[in-house]
């Protein structure tokens, strides 16, 4: 699919670093002493067998643990703790690997609700649903009303999420994601569970929404053939240590890579 | 009225500007865009037509050049036609989900070289052939989104293209040019070309003259009283000739608003939210839209459910003579007037008919049953007859004469006739002047007298004056004594019930006719359940004797439909005997799109057509069954045969 266009967004700076890392739950090391950065503009890939910290470290990112060790620099600011909603306000957003919607309420309200921290009128404006709270939410339905557009989503706008299949539910997953207009979005395992056909539509959005939007993305996928034909960049994991860093072609190559994926003989 | 001056603009492009002049301000065309239905009038149109035309003629398309259009029901991509045809050019639709293969065969044999595509996903496509199609040279596309990296020395966006014009159109001279081409379109030139699906062999592009088609719509939208006050939604493919008719050429003739959905998935929703006066469906849709109404009644409350029963019921007795405004009694009115405020109506209001005026359904036979049951409930359905060389109308049912199985008396001005082998011919106002570069064929589809072959048999009914069609020319067979046998029209009738799930009429060459059925086990199991039959196997259950007695009945009904027509009479079967397995794809014996293939069959059952046709009472049968995993195996059964009793033809013997 690259193969078309190119790259797409320009791959710029560094967005975000991520400097010595480390996270233990009691005496388990989920992430030891891990560097890596992601570019403005670019997809990253987080790769690795089961259990090699790739969740954890999606979850680090975005502030929902609290690494013991290391610092995580985005957009030049430097910090040790954050909150998960600290870091929505600063422009990550994320998907979640079992998607994590609000089952009874209808895809466009799921999308709506990305749309949240953007809403400035107070809460009694909101009720009365009159006057700038009015004008507030056309604007932000308008926004809302792009991305189901971009998504392709317009025929289950009404329906409720819990009634719609897995692959839109993941759909509208990132659409919720998406509303929050984020400059950099965590996309955990997108295409798991998906046939073939839904796995292309995805790669399709995955990249039309780095190219349209500019948004950079850092994913965790299993399907290599996914994750070599989307990503830009590519850092494997394995027992919570980077093993590798690099294209996708170099890290097809790179024999502790390998070894992590086939096994070794001891 | 909008007919009689239509027919002084014998080309689209004047249409139009007759249109922006006389309902300047009425809508023309809407499009659901971001959640929001956008409107544009007839002078808004015009207006961005005549903008696109100098941008595509910037380009270099000129008069008598063939432009491809590529994709959904999208206003851009219907100006894309009216720009087209403002500068004499001719556009070429193609179904938008027609694979890379197909569209390259039309690209390249309608010498196009322009192509006006929806999205990337098209361009993608025409890339992946362009090999094969070396005269196309520019591609213009509605939806940016995903093209911003492609080379765009031979793409443009359609919204540039426009602005271009729009930009040329600010020079008087620029104007004046315009108009002169405009004024300079013949009614005699070619307005589109339309491929044909092609069934058999490769399609054929049928050409369509500017004046045939708006004589035809002329015609048509005084046979339904359309308006510029009528709506209509465009979901059916733009590059199909019902579409181009129905919507376009009405549209244009008659002034009123054609509807784009949201997306092809959202059809049904926008259709409730438009509510239009005109309204066309293939029979497979009306069968799905009874078939989830059905089953969502299902899970209703059982007030509801008990409601809806019963005033179905209700209109099952009273709702189509009361659409025909024949007499019904004071009681029956009022009852059926409670059901339309309490069942029929909210229905139609859900399944997007509450506005309805004239609705069409073409293209199959439709069961008796799903069409009475739309008329019942109070939407005007009619049938229609048409090919795309006829530019879409032979036959078309008048309202208060509507029969299931006829399509209607001839169209005004059509003139049909039925040849000695059966076969309907026609002359018509909007029909073809030729397929696109293929003279033999055209000569093919012609008599010599200038009428065109349908390559369908069919018959006019003595009592109505309707045209009943039977089955394809070349499918017909005669019986040894010369009755007409057409298998598909006996077939047809037999699998309107819901218990008969395929068929096999045999006649051809035979004294008689025989027929071979196969049980629907859904509808057929269900029975059992309910009548406590106890079965262990399809096999079992379709041998069984009951099985037999009901399905007697439902040959003796269709013999005894059979007996009305007198050129059917003959026709009747004799014998029938129940298949003990299902007819399947996966053994040869149906194609993929489920239909029967008689050559096959014929070798495969030839044991029980011997018997059949000798008298005997049974027969034994073994053969190969494919199994879904691929595996092999043997199935042998001992199949009983019963023999009918012949209906006394109701009009005298058959010819």
């Amino acid at each position: 699919m690259r193969a078309t266009g190119g790259p797409e967004a320009a791959v710029g700076d560094v967005l975000l670093s991520v400097e010595n890392v480390s996270l233990s739950f009691g005496g388990v090391k989920a992430v030891n002493d891990v560097s890596f950065d992601i570019r403005k503009g670019e997809i990253r890939a987080i790769i690795g067998p089961n259990g090699a910290g790739k969740t954890s470290m999606l979850n680090v990112i975005n502030g929902f643990y609290q690494p013991q060790q290391g610092r995580i620099t985005f957009r030049g600011e430097t910090r040790a703790n954050m909150r998960p909603y600290e870091a929505a306000n600063g422009g990550i957003a994320r998907t979640f690997q079992n998607v994590a919607l609000f089952r009874g309420m209808t895809a466009l309200d799921n999308i709506m609700a990305g749309r949240t921290l953007k809403m400035h009128t107070n809460f009694f404006w909101q009720l009365l649903r009159y006057g700038p709270a009015m004008r507030e939410e056309v604007q932000h339905r308008e926004h809302v009303e792009e991305i189901i557009d971009f998504l392709k989503i317009q025929e289950i706008r009404r329906v409720p999420v819990g009634r719609l299949p897995y692959g839109l539910q993941k759909r509208v997953e990132l659409g919720r994601a998406l509303a929050m207009e984020p400059e950099l979005l965590l996309l955990d395992e997108p295409m798991a569970g998906m046939n073939l056909e839904e796995k292309e539509d995805m790669s399709r959005f995955v990249l039309d929404v780095n190219d349209h939007f500019g948004t950079t993305i850092a994913l965790i996928e299993h399907d290599m053939g996914v994750v070599m034909d989307l990503s830009d960049r590519v850092v494997v994991l394995d027992h919570g240590i980077k093993i590798a860093d690099g294209t996708p072609d170099e890290v097809k190559r790179n024999q502790a890579v390998i070894d992590a994926y086939l096994g070794v003989a001891h | 009225m909008a007919t009689n001056a239509a027919a002084d603009a014998n080309t689209f492009p004047k249409l139009l500007i007759r249109n922006a002049g006389i309902y300047g301000t009425r809508p023309a065309m809407r499009h659901k865009d971001l959640g929001i239905w956008q409107t544009w009038t007839w002078s808004e149109v015009l207006d961005i037509v005549r903008a696109y035309a100098v941008g595509l003629h910037g380009l270099g398309l000129k008069r008598g050049e063939t432009i491809a259009i590529v994709g959904g029901n999208r206003p851009r991509l219907y100006w894309s036609v009216m720009a087209a045809q403002m500068l004499g050019a001719i556009p070429v639709p193609v179904y938008a989900d027609a694979v890379a293969d197909e569209l390259a065969y039309v690209l390249a044999h309608a010498d196009v070289r322009f192509a006006a595509v929806e999205d990337q996903e098209q361009v993608d496509k025409i890339l992946s052939v362009m090999k094969r199609v070396p005269k196309l040279e520019f591609m213009f596309y509605d939806e940016k989104r995903g093209l911003r990296d492609y080379d765009h020395g031979r793409l443009r966006s359609m919204e540039e293209v426009i602005r271009e014009g729009r930009e040329r159109l600010a020079d008087p001279t620029v104007v004046d040019w315009l108009d002169k081409e405009i004024s300079a379109g013949k009614g005699s030139d070619p307005s589109i070309i339309l491929y044909t699906s092609g069934t058999t062999g490769l399609s054929k592009g049928v050409v369509l003259t500017n004046e045939g088609s708006i004589r035809a719509a002329t015609d048509t939208v005084a046979f339904d009283k359309l308006t510029e006050n009528d709506v209509a939604l465009a979901y059916l493919p733009l590059a199909w000739v019902g579409d181009h008719y129905l919507n376009f050429t009405q549209g244009m003739v008659s002034g009123f608003c054609t509807a784009c959905p949201e997306s092809p998935d959202t059809a049904m929703a926008d259709l409730r939210e438009i509510g239009p006066s005109f309204y066309f469906a293939p029979p497979r849709t009306l069968e799905l839209l009874l078939t989830r109404v059905m089953i969502r009644m299902e899970d209703a409350s059982v007030l509801k459910r008990r409601l809806f029963h019963y005033f179905i019921g209700v209109s099952r007795r009273y709702g189509e003579r009361i659409l025909n405004s024949q007499p019904v009694p004071f009681m029956g009115r009022m009852l059926y007037g409670i059901g339309n405020l309490l069942v029929y109506g909210p229905l139609k209001n859900v399944l997007g008919f509450s506005r309805v005026r004239v609705a069409y359904t073409a293209g199959e036979a439709v069961g008796p049953d799903l069409f009475s049951f739309y008329r019942s409930i109070g939407l005007n359905l009619k049938q229609l007859y048409g090919q795309t060389e006829a530019f879409l109308y032979v036959t078309a049912q008048p309202d208060g004469e509507i029969y299931s199985d006829t399509v209607g008396p001839a169209c005004p001005n059509v003139d049909i006739r039925i040849a000695e082998n059966g076969e309907v011919q026609f002359k018509s106002p909007g029909m073809f002047s030729g397929y696109f570069k293929d003279d033999a064929r055209t000569a093919e589809a012609m008599t010599p007298d200038g009428y065109v072959k349908t390559g369908d048999a069919g018959f006019f009914d003595e009592k109505t004056g309707h045209l009943k069609i039977i089955d394809r020319t070349k499918d017909v067979g005669r019986l040894n004594n010369g009755t007409m046998f057409p298998p598909k029209y006996i077939e047809n009738k037999l699998k309107f019930f819901p218990n008969i799930r395929e068929v096999v009429a045999l006649g051809d060459k035979r004294d008689f006719v025989c027929a071979m059925l196969n049980i629907d086990l859904t509808a057929v199991g269900s029975w059992a359940e309910r009548n406590n039959v106890v079965y262990g196997s399809y096999q079992e259950l379709a041998g069984h004797p009951l099985v037999y007695d009901m399905l007697e009945k439902h040959v003796a009904e269709v013999n005894r439909s059979l007996a009305q027509d007198k050129v059917m009479a003959g026709a009747q079967i004799k014998r029938f005997l129940i298949l003990h397995k299902e007819l399947d794809a996966d053994d040869g014996e149906l194609t993929r799109t489920q239909k029967v293939r008689r050559g096959f069959i014929a070798e495969r059952y030839a044991s029980l057509i011997k018997a059949l046709y000798d008298g005997s009472k049974e027969a034994d049968i073994s053969t190969e069954v494919t199994f879904e995993d691929g595996r092999k195996g043997t199935l042998s059964a001992r199949v009983k045969i019963r023999d009918m009793q012949s209906e006394p033809a109701r009009v005298g013997k058959a010819a």
